[in-house]
């Protein structure tokens, strides 16, 4: 049993600019979601609504079910920019998200070995996070985020900052990690094809400001690289025609 | 054979030189005893009167004879106690403030404003004020020197609390960590260079507001014993004053630096 969470009317304004508007969506408990969509869309944006880094403009987010026992941290964030603390090692890193939440010193370093090797980074427990590749920084940031045995992991655009080939090295290994801790995951990307491999369902975002343009289920033929494209240009088509009209 | 400005098989010549910071501590020790070399040189071929300016073998002897007197230890002791404690009440006092204001929205504005208003104040200014509110005793001098280091201080630290990246505290809060865990683990380490390279420039302040409380209104301390060497005409002392007064600088920076290898080694 996990959670799964509910938007429902949510819009959010930057000063003048509206970045999502009457955003409502249903994210199933157990499933891994992925948010795609143009540039600038607001899905990072939904995404902090979703985890409660954002004050909505209008409408709400609920969370639904119950969160495993040995959650520690229901809404769970992995960052695009890693969101490293640089004065504090790569186990440093990981005590940090355990120290508020009482464990005993043996059980927090035992957790603390377990994600490190889980992530294939248990030589690396004393290195600063400068001394790491982008990677390598990353892994930081899941094993921090599987620390805390989270019921829902939030992962905003987790591989971007990565080049191509360690992107598609990381993106197998994160797959099997995400299904082994057993969360809900929500996790926006602007790369199709990490949507349609890693999506059970994909929610396609229109241009901005953001609203659901399509929810798809793995397995509908639009839930297709191909498929997705098309609506990607659909929304550029439609983004130039009214540039164009003034 | 040559095309442009390249010759065939030519080794790409390194051209990312300097621009790195490289600490090399003989060459500082280098410099300092090559300037009193030239100075003392300078002394002995008659460049200059040392009526006017002592050369540094005058300075050391004076030294040497303050110290074997017990003069020097008496005004370096009265002069040091007034640095330490000006200097850490006022650096407390400004972090304290510094923080306050960097971190509640409702002290920021009224904050900005008395500290932007009081900090141009030259606070020698307000050297005689001080001794006529907390007397010719220590007060009066402690006051002057805390009081100057509490504005750069509380700046400084203002500075630093906004300069930690906000995306690190909104980590911390998405993990669940309190308001005091988020300051304590991730504010205050984030902000910690800063409150250094901050404490680097305070230590000069203090230095400086020490003299001048002391030349207006002490009986001892070193700023009280250059100023007494002067009316004197005594420049061997006079200078051996201000070579101490340079030397408490350098130690004070000496200390420092070892406090920023010590807490910033993840640099």
């Amino acid at each position: 049993m996990t959670l799964g969470l509910r938007a429902t009317g949510v819009s959010h304004r930057y000063g003048a600019v509206t970045a999502l508007e009457g955003v409502t969506l249903d994210i199933p408990a157990g499933e891994t979601t992925v948010i795609v969509g143009p540039s600038g869309c607001g899905k990072s944006t939904l995404l902090g609504i979703l985890g409660g880094l954002l004050r909505p403009s209008a409408g709400e987010v609920t969370v639904e079910g119950n969160a495993p026992e040995a959650c520690l941290n229901r809404l769970t964030y992995v960052f695009q920019d890693f969101a490293l603390l640089p004065w504090r090692t790569v186990a440093g890193n990981v005590a940090l998200v355990l120290e508020p939440h009482g464990l005993s010193r043996a059980a927090r370093e035992a957790r603390i070995a377990e994600v490190l090797a889980m992530t294939g980074l248990s030589e690396f427990a004393d290195a600063w996070p400068r001394q790491l590749s982008g990677g390598m920084r990353q892994r930081v940031g899941i094993a921090r985020a599987l620390a805390v045995r989270p019921a829902v992991l939030l992962m905003d655009e987790p591989l971007s900052a990565l080049d191509a080939q360690t992107r598609e090295l990381l993106l197998d290994e994160v797959s099997a990690l995400i299904a082994r801790a057993g969360a809900t995951v929500v996790w926006v990307t602007h790369n199709l094809a990490e949507a349609v491999r890693l999506g059970e369902r994909i929610v396609v975002m229109s241009r901005r400001p953001g609203r659901v343009r399509a929810v798809l289920r793995r397995g509908e033929a639009a839930a297709s690289e191909a498929g997705l494209w098309a609506m990607i240009r659909d929304e550029a088509a439609d983004a130039a025609r009214e540039l164009a009209d003034g | 054979m040559r095309r442009g400005n390249w010759r065939m098989a030519e080794t790409v010549p390194f051209r990312a030189r300097g621009f790195v910071a490289r600490e090399r501590g003989w060459a500082a020790a280098v410099t300092l005893l090559a300037v009193l070399a030239v100075w003392q040189i300078g002394a002995e071929l008659r460049w200059f009167s040392v009526a006017f300016l002592s050369t540094p073998a005058a300075i050391a002897r004076a030294l040497w004879h303050l110290a074997i007197s017990g003069e020097l230890g008496r005004d370096l002791g009265a002069s040091l106690g007034r640095l330490l404690g000006g200097w850490l009440g006022g650096t407390l006092a400004g972090l304290v403030a510094g923080l306050a204001i960097g971190l509640f929205s409702t002290l920021r504005s009224p904050g900005m404003a008395v500290v932007s208003a009081l900090f141009p104040i030259p606070k020698i200014a307000l050297v005689p004020l001080f001794i006529i509110w907390f007397g010719i005793g220590e007060g009066s001098k402690l006051v002057t020197v805390g009081f100057g280091v509490f504005f750069p201080m509380a700046i400084s630290t203002i500075a630093a609390v906004d300069a930690v990246p906000r995306n690190l505290i909104r980590m911390g809060q998405s993990f669940g960590l309190s308001q005091a865990a988020v300051v304590w683990r991730i504010v205050l380490p984030g902000a910690l260079p800063a409150l250094l390279a901050a404490m680097r420039i305070t230590a000069a302040t203090a230095i400086i507001l020490l003299v001048a409380a002391e030349m207006i209104g002490a009986e001892n301390g070193i700023g009280a014993f250059v100023l007494r060497a002067g009316n004197l005409y005594d420049i061997d002392a006079l200078m051996a004053g201000i070579a101490v007064l340079s030397l408490i600088g350098l130690v004070a920076a000496r200390l420092i630096g070892l406090a920023e290898r010590a807490l910033l080694k993840w640099r």
